[in-house]
């Protein structure tokens, strides 16, 4: 399956470039608590005003903020950000052991359920990368790099 | 000296025996992916799930125990969630030029994600508390279940129909995408957060760092779009 060449974006913009000589020393454990107050506050907010989004999302939000604000937060905290996001996939096989041990979660319906998910998510791919393709043409909004 | 027996029964009861195998799950996960040239079908995710899942079958530990020393895992996707913050910073120039697109991808694709999957469940004879539980299967696991205890769903059934529809997502993507001739990485990285929440967005983070920022995104914005709209949708089926 042959799956279109990675474009060099990263050495483009170099986003995640090795920090500077004056960041290096900084302690990444300032970033860990950075990103954790982030998720800390979301999570109050969230209750607080009893928002239907969840706490870590409005972190994220509060975080892009901070990044808009003070590029050089951004570039502190970027390559401990990069380094968590690397093994995004890790973070889900806890959950995903429970599935296999409450299969029988899936009861008399399970048949059906798979049907609708494999069906549902073949869907919904479809027709928002189709939307999406056809309203960046419209609005001439092509991929930079290309 | 103390018997074999006797250290499995240390081991078991604390968090470094399941922590360190779900690491290790993970790495056979992750070096087969590598070995079968990056296929999609053998998912690290999956892989390590079914290792683990047979580990503790075998050895008759209950889900509880193994996730006593999991939950450090577990934890970091809190971490994980605001730290897509990063990618979107670096992405922001994307962004702000593709504000429409995402938008209409973002309602075309999470309608679609809600509707056709209570449609075939409908249409297959599912009712009630099961079908309230999957209105919200496209959506970050703590939304969903939060979601279906609102429309009157089981919550543990909702978080398994979660993690499997972001299998499902993150094993489709790339083949449908190429088979649809769609080569722009907003494109597949934001349907792919919209239909495969989390583990979809691992997946574009793999193939491509673009592709994995515009998934964050219709991450976050279909958690928020399907709390609104899984209500409304489900009232049709009802």
């Amino acid at each position: 399956m042959a799956v279109p060449p990675a474009r060099p974006f990263l050495s483009r913009r170099r986003p995640y470039a090795a920090p500077s000589r004056t960041r290096k020393a900084k302690p990444m454990i300032l970033n860990i608590a950075v990103i954790l107050s982030a998720q800390l506050v979301g999570e109050v907010l969230a209750r607080l005003l009893a928002l239907p989004i969840p706490g870590p999302v409005i972190g994220m939000a509060l975080l892009l903020a901070g990044f808009m604000a003070s590029p050089g937060l951004a570039e502190r905290i970027l390559p401990t950000s990069q380094g968590i996001l690397a093994h995004l996939s890790l973070l889900f096989v806890p959950a995903g052991v429970g599935v296999i041990s409450h299969a029988e979660a899936l009861g008399t319906s399970g048949l059906a359920l798979m049907a609708a998910l494999v069906g549902s998510t073949l869907l919904a791919l479809i027709a928002g990368a189709l939307t999406f393709v056809a309203l960046a043409r419209l609005t001439g909004s092509q991929e930079a790099e290309e | 000296m103390t018997e074999l027996p006797d250290i499995w029964s240390y081991l078991r009861e604390g968090p470094l025996l399941w922590l360190t195998a779900t690491l290790i799950a993970y790495l056979i996960g992750d070096a087969l992916f590598r070995a079968s040239a990056r296929n999609p079908l053998v998912n690290p995710v999956l892989v390590a799930m079914v290792i683990l899942g047979a580990v503790l079958w075998a050895t008759s530990t209950p889900y509880a125990t193994y996730f006593e020393g999991a939950q450090f895992v577990h934890f970091m996707l809190g971490p994980a969630t605001v730290a897509l913050a990063g990618p979107l910073y670096t992405n922001l120039h994307h962004v702000r030029r593709t504000l429409l697109p995402m938008v209409g991808a973002l309602i075309v694709g999470s309608v679609t994600a809600v509707a056709s999957a209570l449609w075939i469940a409908h249409a297959l004879g599912v009712e009630g508390a099961t079908l309230a539980s999957l209105a919200p299967k496209s959506t970050t696991a703590p939304v969903a279940i939060g979601i279906a205890e609102k429309l009157g769903g089981l919550p543990t059934l909702t978080a398994a129909l979660v993690i499997i529809t972001g299998i499902i997502g993150a094993v489709v993507v790339t083949p449908l995408m190429n088979a649809l001739r769609i080569t722009d990485w907003r494109a597949r990285g934001f349907s792919v957060g919209v239909a495969a929440h989390g583990i979809g967005t691992a997946r574009a983070f793999q193939v491509n760092q673009t592709a994995g920022a515009f998934a964050g995104i219709g991450m976050g914005l279909n958690a928020l779009l399907t709390a609104l709209i899984a209500p409304y949708v489900l009232g049709l089926f009802q």
